[in-house]
């Protein structure tokens, strides 16, 4: 059995009264990717400062590589990579400039940079743009030289909050392309996303927290057959709530969220006949997802600080 | 454990590629910001050194433009400095995330304000170099003792940018740096017997200046650049050692209270 890359026990976070890590414990294996998925304020980016020595805890012990954090945290960042939520790559240098520079924190030798520097310029898709300063590149490729960026050390752990947020759909397929890319090459990632499609795609293994408190791990395939009916059937329209009230005997739960009423059931074969013939609504039969987890678990109102 | 707010600065050879980050910004503007240096002592030397100077004669038994232009290289070391560690420093350490980048890495944020600092004292050489240059060309001064000169410009500008750095963690935003060149650095300079002598002050306005920063770099400064030896050398370095050391751990436990909550 390896031993795990990072182990957080029992991680607990206070800022004055509010609990924002609350008894947190995970695992990452060699190879793997955890997703952790919560609302905002959940506790997801107070964990990962933690983990690199930016915040202390107050409670709970972390060990990477073996080495107990924060006291050989220096030594455990030589191997992790960082890309945070908002993009802090240096306005006045060129991406290459970037690259190298940020290799120079690794105290890489100039030999092992040079070397790398194209590699990761070809790995971002940014071969083109190597005399680019940030200002000019787009969203995706930003987030893509970030990406990079992390990779100047060849860590062994990539901890990735919130990657692909503000991306446009391609780009978000290219940089989905490039983490798969990562995880076979044997990388583990810790990654923290609001999209579940993301979540569902790459992670092997999902946390969901909510209240800096754990709420639910496993698999995405286990965690939805756990918590959840196999069917989703949404209904809309202005006859949506009497449907809902007509109906509801035929799901084993209804929610109403705004003017869509979601209906959970096993069998969707009965209440599909029923709404059939009704012509004041439109609705979608799907499979239950990932975000209808979240949202069972996690409610439908919007947070304060969302 | 992570670093206690008050624990001794923990410094790794870490801290250089720091510098070395801010020198290749510097490199990129490296044309105008010489020019810069040059330009503007060159201008405020002739006209003030020459058009004042004309009307006031000698002063401490020297012509006026050799009080001023001795004078106004240690006040540059203390803007110099100033400037860069404050509103430079800040850009990096609040509004680009710099300094969060590189924390990522493994750099502690002990070598990041040693980087900081030390740069800023760099910086501050760059420009009091150029200032004797003007000094040399204009026929100022030409004396060898300008080259020891340098080493004291580079302590005085560590204890600026140590102090500014104090002033660069307690900042919500640029506004803030107003109030310390209005009410800290401009005062300073007008007690410091840089453009006229302090001797007409009431006594205890001379007290106060016997202990600034500036006023210790310019008692060492204007003699060496001028030819001479300073008389009494130890206290004016102990007051601008004791600052930059004193400011240097308040700048740095103050950092830490701005990023490790």
């Amino acid at each position: 059995m390896p031993e795990p890359l990072l182990r957080i026990a029992h991680l607990t976070k206070k800022y004055g009264d509010a609990t924002v890590v609350d008894d947190l414990s995970l695992e990452i294996m060699p190879g793997e990717c955890l997703g952790v998925i919560g609302p905002n304020g959940a506790g997801k980016t107070t964990t990962i400062r933690i983990c690199l020595g930016l915040a202390g805890a107050d409670g709970g012990s972390i060990e990477a590589f073996g080495m107990p954090l924060p006291a050989e945290v220096r030594e455990a960042k030589k191997r992790i990579g960082v890309v945070t939520q908002f993009d802090s790559l240096d306005p006045d240098f060129t991406c290459a400039e970037n690259l190298r520079v940020y290799g120079a924190y690794f105290g890489l030798s100039r030999a092992v940079i040079e070397e790398r520097v194209p590699k990761l310029l070809d790995f971002a898709a940014l071969q083109s743009k190597a005399g680019a300063k940030p200002g000019e590149l787009s969203g995706g490729m930003k987030r893509r030289l970030s990406l990079g960026r992390a990779l100047v050390n060849d860590p062994d752990l990539l901890l990735l909050d919130e990657p692909t947020t503000g991306l446009d759909p391609q780009a978000r397929h290219l940089m989905w392309e490039r983490l798969q890319n990562l995880l076979q090459q044997g990388k583990a990632i810790l990654l923290t996303t609001h999209f579940m499609d993301e979540a569902e795609r790459l992670c092997d293994r999902l946390i969901v927290l909510d209240h800096g408190r754990k709420i639910a791990e496993g698999t995405p395939r286990k965690l939805i057959a756990e918590h959840l009916e196999s069917d989703v059937v949404e209904v809309y329209g202005d006859g949506a709530p009497e449907a809902a009230a007509a109906h509801a005997a035929l799901a084993e739960r209804v929610e109403t969220s705004g003017e869509t009423v979601f209906f959970y059931l096993r069998q969707a074969k009965p209440l599909l006949d029923a709404l059939a013939d009704n012509h004041s609504i439109r609705y979608l039969h799907r499979p239950a997802n990932l975000e209808d987890l979240f949202l069972k678990l996690t409610g439908r109102q919007i947070r304060d600080d969302a | 454990m992570l670093t206690s707010l008050y624990a001794a600065p923990h410094l790794t050879v870490r801290f250089w590629p720091v510098v070395m980050r801010n020198l290749l910004v510097w490199k990129k503007l490296a044309v105008p910001s010489v020019l810069g240096n040059i330009a503007e002592p060159l201008i405020t030397l002739v006209a003030f050194g020459y058009g004042v100077g004309s009307l006031i004669g000698q002063i401490d038994g020297m012509p006026y433009i050799d009080y001023l232009a001795s004078g106004s290289v240690a006040v540059s070391a203390g803007l110099a400095a100033t400037f860069e560690a404050l509103y430079s420093a800040y850009s990096r350490m609040a509004v680009q995330k710099t300094w969060d980048s590189i924390l990522n890495a493994p750099v502690a944020l002990d070598d990041i304000v040693f980087a900081e600092m030390l740069w800023a004292a760099i910086k501050a050489l760059f420009s009091c170099a150029a200032i004797l240059v003007v000094i040399f060309v204009l026929g100022i001064s030409r004396a060898p003792s300008m080259l020891l000169a340098l080493p004291v410009l580079a302590l005085a500008g560590v204890t600026f940018a140590s102090l500014a750095l104090v002033f660069n963690a307690l900042a919500k935003g640029y506004d803030f740096f107003t109030y310390y060149f209005t009410l800290v650095i401009t005062p300073m300079t007008f007690l410091s017997g840089v453009y006229f002598p302090i001797a007409q002050m009431p006594p205890w306005l001379q007290g106060v200046a016997e202990v600034l920063p500036l006023k210790a770099a310019v008692d060492l400064v204007r003699p060496l650049v001028l030819g001479n030896i300073p008389a009494h050398p130890v206290q004016p370095l102990l007051i601008l050692a004791g600052y930059a050391c004193s400011g240097y751990y308040l700048a740095l436990v103050l950092t830490r209270r701005r990023f490790f909550r």
